[in-house]
């Protein structure tokens, strides 16, 4: 709130005691709904959560409890791992996107289809897929095997690992879509000049490609990253944080405690990552707000 | 006609190396979906790609409610709508009027106003949601269909204002000082010169902040709890609570669930890729 006000006042104008023109009333009138919005559920909440996280036996308490540690590394996989392959399969498929065919225009109208679908529903359907005793996925190795399929969900690495695989699948087609995007944006005759001089496809990327595009697939990465962070559904609905709360990230962990009415742990937990978040949320906020 | 020539052939062949497990990869969670709500109980758990009998009986039972997971299906499906209507509006409202201050007023302290709004939109959706919750019921407004709406709005607004900030910087400032010439009021330049202007970027917002509230989950099942306040995907994280829950209902509930987002999309989809992806592309 303070500093919401100071920005008003820092500007080089008359005070606000001296006559304002009609046109700045009129401006700060509309901008009114939108400030009183966020002073009391932006800035009230935050600085109220931080006001809760404060004591100090907070994190000693955080310290001491293993699902927390846990978390963390899961977070950082999550977030290390999970989104540089979610971003590295989008700029590969972006580039099979741009090919300019009939039925891969068709084939894209579909691949946005998990975009475009709430989550629920999809990542129960995978989770049910998934089931040991009942789901298709074990159904099949059944009928080719004999054997019974694993029981997939109850090893936490393979279920941190779908969690990843549910997360990609519901955001690769945004990526790709922007990624895809960006390419189109590169002058077609660069390609057609290095066509004739005889390049590689590995050349034109190197070259031609990767150049226009590093910049936006950065920026892409990074937002990717803290958006993943607040992604509660991919692992809340297919694994529930189980087996055991080995699976939880930063975002359902501060659920659980939640739940468990433990919310100054939950504020502190989540104070625990503003360290990291800080700076890729300035970053972003510099680079859209130019 | 000319035969295709064996490059063509082989370039084809490798793109659909890539097309073939790209279009499986998409659609076998949605199949898989789809396959149960067309799916008896008996055949849902035989693990048949196809079923011996396919019906849609499943859907008779939701659409009648004959379900106990179910008994409040209309009553959630409207909470849903409601709540998404409203957010809609609620954000095009607000986020117009802030976009029009800031980038045609030049109030001051806009720019501030506008990085906070970005700073805003950058906060890990769950991370805020604890404080949300707690302050909600500080509010006095838990369980009440207010507070996925406010929250919603808050999470919406500084994308909304971005986007429309940055769709209405591109407007050339003639317009407005033609306007103001001939004698126009702030207000009518808002109503007559800017919202005509700004038609697809408001649909494209108000598409976004309405898909947006319709797909939430997490805010809908920490602020909202009682049966019938409760919106459809809450209602579908329900079903979990039961180890011998109907799957079958479940995922006709969700396939239903998912059409109308997923037709609004489509029907939207130009100005979606647009008017949203512009703004990301910018580097």
């Amino acid at each position: 709130m303070a500093i919401t006000l100071s920005g008003d006042q820092s500007i080089p104008a008359p005070p606000l005691s001296s006559r304002l023109t009609p046109t700045q009333i009129w401006g700060i009138v509309l901008l009114a709904p939108y400030l009183l919005v966020f002073l009391a559920f932006v800035v009230y909440p935050v600085c109220y959560g931080l006001w809760l996280a404060r004591a100090p036996s907070n994190y000693v308490a955080l310290y001491n409890d293993p699902i927390f540690a846990r978390a963390a590394v899961n977070t950082l996989i999550f977030l290390v791992i999970g989104i540089n392959i979610k971003m590295l399969i989008a700029l590969f498929l972006s580039g099979f996107f741009a090919q300019q065919r009939t039925w891969i225009k068709w084939l894209s109208v579909v691949f946005i289809l998990p975009w475009a679908v709430p989550s629920i529903p999809t990542i129960l359907s995978v989770r049910f897929m998934f089931n040991p005793e009942w789901g298709m996925v074990n159904h099949l190795i059944f009928n080719l095997t004999g054997d019974d399929g694993p029981n997939w969900l109850n090893d936490p690495t393979v279920a941190l690992t779908m969690a990843i695989g549910v997360h990609i699948w519901k955001s690769l087609p945004f990526w790709t879509l922007i990624l895809m995007t960006g390419r189109l944006a590169i002058a077609q005759d660069l390609f057609e000049a290095a066509e004739v001089d005889g390049a590689s496809w590995w050349q034109k990327f190197r070259y031609i490609t990767w150049p226009s595009l590093q910049m936006l697939y950065i920026t892409c990465t990074l937002l990717s990253m803290i958006w993943t962070l607040g992604d509660f559904n991919s692992v809340y609905l297919l694994t529930g944080g189980g087996p055991a709360d080995l699976t939880h990230v930063l975002s359902t962990l501060g659920i659980r405690y939640l739940r468990l009415d433990q919310l100054s742990l939950a504020m502190a937990s989540i104070v625990c990552a503003i360290p990291f978040v800080l700076p890729l949320m300035y970053f972003m906020m510099k680079r859209l707000s130019r | 006609m000319k035969l295709p020539s064996l490059r063509d052939v082989a370039t084809e062949a490798r793109l659909l190396l890539i097309g073939i497990p790209v279009l499986l990869w998409t659609m076998i969670p949605i199949y898989h979906m789809f396959l149960f709500a067309i799916s008896p109980k008996e055949d849902a758990f035989s693990g048949k790609l196809w079923p011996d009998h396919p019906t849609l009986h499943n859907f008779e039972i939701v659409f009648k409610q004959q379900h106990y997971f179910l008994r409040d299906f209309y009553v959630q499906f409207w909470n849903s709508l409601v709540i998404a209507a409203a957010v809609g509006v609620l954000t095009l409202v607000i986020a117009t009027a802030a976009a029009f201050s800031i980038s045609r007023l030049r109030v001051p302290g806009g720019r501030i106003v506008m990085n906070l709004a970005l700073f805003t939109y950058f906060i890990p959706a769950a991370f805020l949601a604890v404080p949300m919750y707690r302050t909600m019921g500080n509010y006095g407004l838990l369980n009440n269909h207010w507070s996925l709406i406010l929250a919603m709005v808050t999470i919406a607004s500084p994308y909304a204002i971005w986007v429309l900030k940055q769709a209405s910087d591109k407007l050339p400032v003639e317009l407005d000082e033609a306007a103001v010439m001939d004698g126009a009021t702030t207000l009518q330049i808002f109503r007559l010169v800017y919202l005509p202007l700004m038609m697809p970027s408001l649909v494209a917002i108000g598409t976004y902040a309405v898909l947006l509230a319709w797909n939430e989950y997490l805010y809908a099942f920490l602020l909202l709890s009682n049966d019938r306040e409760i919106t459809l995907p809450v209602a579908l994280g329900n079903f979990l609570a039961a180890d011998d829950s109907p799957w079958e209902l479940l995922m006709t509930t969700g396939f239903i669930y998912a059409l109308p987002p997923a037709a609004i999309y489509y029907a939207f989809r130009r100005y979606m890729v647009g008017g949203l992806t512009a703004g990301a592309v910018k580097s």
